[in-house]
């Protein structure tokens, strides 16, 4: 299923994230002048990378000469966790036409996927809320970064702003709605555990995938088959 | 970069015709949401700070109360900017 009326609704559920999103989008913009990319390149790594995290990583990586393929690296590895995103909203994406589902998946970010994971499960929507969030998510990030890019100048120091905070306030939010009970809480322990140690002990943004694994399988291994 | 990126957001989708389709399999993919949030912001909320654990706690009881995401993302953020003013 991938209807208007499920896209529709995931415009309009997301219009309050993507002001968050806008607000760390600028973030992300001042801090890309900082690091020398000009309006045009901040723009396009915006628009044709779209992933936030992946690309505060390439701005500390970033100088010259370019280190591309450490660059492409690492966004490849902090963008692994989309595998098990993916892998989680693959069930309802199953009967969607092809075009469609590459062409929502490339629209695919943390807020739109959490969004969008609720209302599927439950029954609110069907594939096409990804598509309609992920495109709201998508016009705030690249707009913000347009605008922190060109307001470089005069914001100078968004953490005092709170806005680099934005994030995890979406993510803080999404989760506080995600609570089913005292089932989920040994698997969240076991995914804050893990992503607190290897935050710690590893370099880079493989907490996330360790987290989510360790909280995942965790709860996957104590289920009892009936 | 783009193009790195969007394999992995594809590659989920065909992730699972490699593993066995089972009850248990459901519940991994079940368990994912909740357990990929909590492990990005674990690390940041529980960083010693008190400005973000403080500010933390004031989203998801916004959130939790009101029900309204708006609502908690402005509470966070401001909790968060007046505690920093504050040097917390």
């Amino acid at each position: 299923m991938f209807t208007r009326s499920s896209f529709v609704a995931g415009l309009r559920a997301t219009i309050p994230i993507g002001l968050s999103i806008f607000a760390y989008g600028t973030v992300f913009g001042v801090l890309a002048g900082r690091a020398g990319l000009s309006l045009a390149e901040t723009s396009l790594m915006s628009g044709l990378v779209f992933a936030g995290s992946s690309q505060f990583a390439a701005l500390t990586l970033w100088g010259a000469p370019l280190p591309i393929a450490t660059i492409i690296a690492t966004t490849f590895v902090v963008n692994l966790r989309h595998l098990l995103l993916g892998a989680a909203i693959q069930p309802y994406l199953a009967e969607v036409p092809l075009g469609r589902r590459l062409t929502a998946m490339f629209f695919l970010n943390d807020e739109s996927w959490a969004l969008t994971m609720g209302e599927l499960e439950a029954g609110n929507a069907d594939g096409a809320f990804l598509l309609g969030s992920g495109i709201v998510s998508f016009i705030a990030w690249s707009s913000a970064s347009v605008v922190g890019r060109l307001a470089g100048s005069i914001v100078r120091d968004p953490e005092r702003l709170g806005l680099d905070f934005a994030f995890i306030a979406v993510m803080l939010a999404l989760l506080a709605g995600m609570w089913r009970g005292r089932s989920d809480l040994a698997p969240w322990l076991v995914a804050a555990l893990a992503s607190l140690v290897i935050a710690r002990l590893v370099p880079g943004n493989w907490y996330i995938l360790a987290g989510a694994l360790a909280g995942s399988l965790w709860k996957a291994a104590r289920h009892v088959e009936a | 970069m783009a193009l790195v990126t969007y394999a992995t957001r594809i590659g989920g989708l065909w992730l699972l015709r490699l593993l066995p389709d089972s009850p248990r399999l459901q519940v991994w993919l079940r368990a994912i949401p909740g357990a990929v949030l909590v492990a990005i912001v674990a690390p940041t909320v529980l960083s010693g700070s008190p400005a973000n654990l403080a500010a933390a706690a004031a989203t998801v009881a916004i959130a939790r109360l009101s029900g309204n995401t708006l609502l908690a993302l402005i509470g966070g953020v401001a909790c968060a900017a007046a505690l920093r003013a504050l040097g917390g």
